[in-house]
């Protein structure tokens, strides 16, 4: 009688284990990670300003009904959001496939390689923006130095504030960041791919290009279409880099829809609206997620006791 | 020419130069901010661009440490950046041997929560919190930055920690449990010092993670001696517009921890993220 109740006790304890061990991270999570989700719909519903309190209270949809038909701001946002994330991603998936095909190489110094060219990969947002306003800087960077001296430029060009060259300008130091990354994921696919399948495809003849469309790109598939996913939504969420090289100018030109929220609740205090367009993200990214997590296949567990 | 010399030419042209450019492309902020952090500024400010200081003087780098709170910023980015590492560890740890390990109800549900937080703008959690961490009287303190480290390193770094975790074999925790070893003395006596590799990647991208975080520091501090170093660096840039050596000496300072460490340790991430960490 005794024996099978501290079996019992046994066996409770064993389903308990894993859920004691994941308590912590899930309790926190929900806290402070789903707590506020909920309440940015609260707030979106409310006119919460700081500068304004005596007008605060329920509105209903009316942030929503002013951010879709009246805000200019809201819809251009949108429109550099999707330009920035394309740009980024488009550019980074191809250049950090060739970092990673270029450091897949058998050759001298790989390791030393990989470490220098991976590098900017653990370089913070605030530190690109201090490197690059030292490479842009008209008067005293090194970019219009050396572009004078090649020729190709015959004046010295004011690479974050003139309106041709601002975009590309942000993008390209975000770029110096993010092809890293990629590249890292890629490399990190490369090696998983088994070397017979290489030497099979040699002793058939195939040629490095034919073998490179044939057998790599199919493995890395699956990798690329995770990495873009991820990356698409990193890059999108980014704030960092975008804030403190910009601010989000010139004239609003790359306030991407986060930098926008983040300015008219953190830097204006409206709280209310900057809700409102936090709510719209969330959807958005929402849609993402699940396409995500559908594509990637995620939870397939072989290892488990 | 022979088949070898081919082979050797082709080396060249596909792998060494196109190398040279990466490098080259990756390195030069560095040493262009390097180079400028010992400039004096009438040196940098002069009419022809000099690539090298004439001599190394490291009057910048007294004048950022000394004047411009480098020297606490330092100390508490430390401060915040270990404090949250030490318990991303154990959280770490705890959730990658329950999800190698085990199966239970709502599993799929926690690996949807932990990437789901990685889908979201870090600024949809800090608008709707600030009130409350004002509420809390967290604003202001370390430790609303350690909250939020934990929270936003966790996830990723759970699903590298699991990858070292499946890497052992679960024969080795059966041996244990048929000696009568309990679930938490396998876990803590047997799992724990074979993950020291995974310990060791973890620590460190927690670290570097940490010590990079910008947008949660820079809204909940708002004393200046309470700085991070990223904050400290953003409030650089209004403060000494023109001071550009100083700045990249400030720079320097602040990159010298992360880049150290992702040198070392950047094998282990790719080993990681190989194995399946975050593939699934």
């Amino acid at each position: 009688m005794k024996q099978t109740e501290t079996a019992k006790k046994k066996i409770s304890y064993d389903k308990i284990f894993p859920f004691l061990l994941i308590s912590p991270t899930v309790i926190l999570i929900l806290c402070f990670m789903g707590y506020p989700i909920i309440r940015v719909f609260y707030l979106s519903m409310q006119n919460y300003n700081l500068k304004n309190i005596f007008a605060n209270g329920y509105v209903g949809f009316d942030n929503f009904v002013k951010l879709f038909i009246k805000d200019e701001l809201f819809w251009s946002s949108a429109a550099i959001t999707l330009k920035w994330v394309v740009s980024q991603v488009g550019f980074q998936l191809v250049l950090g496939m060739i970092v990673a095909l270029i450091l897949n190489q058998k050759f001298k110094g790989r390791g030393a390689a990989r470490a220098v060219a991976l590098v900017p990969w653990a370089v913070s947002g605030v530190l690109v923006t201090m490197l690059w306003t030292l490479m842009y800087d008209q008067s005293s960077g090194l970019i219009n130095d050396l572009l004078m001296k090649t020729g190709i430029i015959s004046e010295k060009v004011a690479w974050l504030s003139n309106a041709n060259t601002f975009f590309p300008a942000v993008v390209v130091a975000e770029l110096w960041r993010g092809v890293p990354f990629f590249a890292i994921n890629i490399l990190a696919a490369l090696q998983s791919i088994p070397e017979d399948v290489y030497e099979s495809s040699s002793i058939d003849g195939c040629g490095k290009i034919k073998t490179f469309i044939y057998i790599t790109l199919p493995f890395l598939k699956e990798s690329i279409i995770f990495a873009t996913l991820l990356r698409g939504i990193w890059e999108f969420n980014s704030i960092d880099m975008i804030f403190t090289l910009t601010n989000g100018g010139p004239m609003n030109q790359t306030t991407t829809l986060p930098i926008y929220m983040m300015k008219t609740a953190i830097i204006k205090g409206n709280y209310g609206y900057g809700s409102a367009i936090g709510v719209v993200t969330f959807l958005f990214l929402l849609v993402f997620a699940v396409l995500y997590i559908k594509l990637s296949h995620y939870g397939g567990e072989k290892n488990e006791l | 020419m022979n088949y070898k010399t081919k082979k050797q030419i082709a080396k060249i042209s596909f792998v060494y130069i196109p190398l040279l450019i990466i490098v080259i492309i990756v390195l030069i902020p560095f040493l262009w901010a390097l180079s400028t952090s010992f400039k004096t500024l009438p040196e940098f400010t002069s009419e022809t661009i000099q690539y090298l200081p004439k001599k190394l003087n490291f009057d910048n780098y007294i004048f950022v440490w000394t004047k411009s709170g480098f020297a606490k910023y330092f100390v508490n980015s430390i401060v915040v950046s270990f404090s949250s590492v030490i318990i991303i560890s154990l959280l770490c740890i705890c959730n990658a041997y329950a999800l190698s390990r085990y199966s239970f109800k709502g599993k799929n549900a926690l690996i949807i929560m932990l990437l789901g937080t990685q889908m979201m703008p870090v600024i949809l959690y800090i608008v709707p919190m600030f009130s409350v961490f004002k509420n809390l009287s967290l604003i202001d303190t370390p430790l609303a930055l350690i909250i939020f480290n934990v929270l936003l390193q966790t996830p990723f770094n759970t699903l590298l920690m699991r990858s070292f975790v499946n890497a052992i074999p679960k024969e080795v925790d059966e041996a244990a449990m048929v000696d009568g070893a309990g679930k938490l003395t396998i876990l803590i006596k047997i799992i724990m010092p074979l993950l020291k590799p995974g310990f060791v990647a973890v620590t460190a991208f927690g670290f570097i993670g940490c010590w990079n975080e910008f947008l949660v520091a820079f809204t909940f501090i708002q004393t200046q001696k309470k700085f991070t170093i990223p904050v400290g660096l953003k409030s650089m840039i209004g403060e000494y517009s023109v001071n550009y050596p100083a700045l990249a000496a400030g720079s320097v300072i602040a990159l010298i921890p992360p880049v150290i460490l992702f040198a070392f340790i950047q094998k282990y991430l790719i080993a990681g993220l190989s194995s399946g960490s975050v593939k699934g």
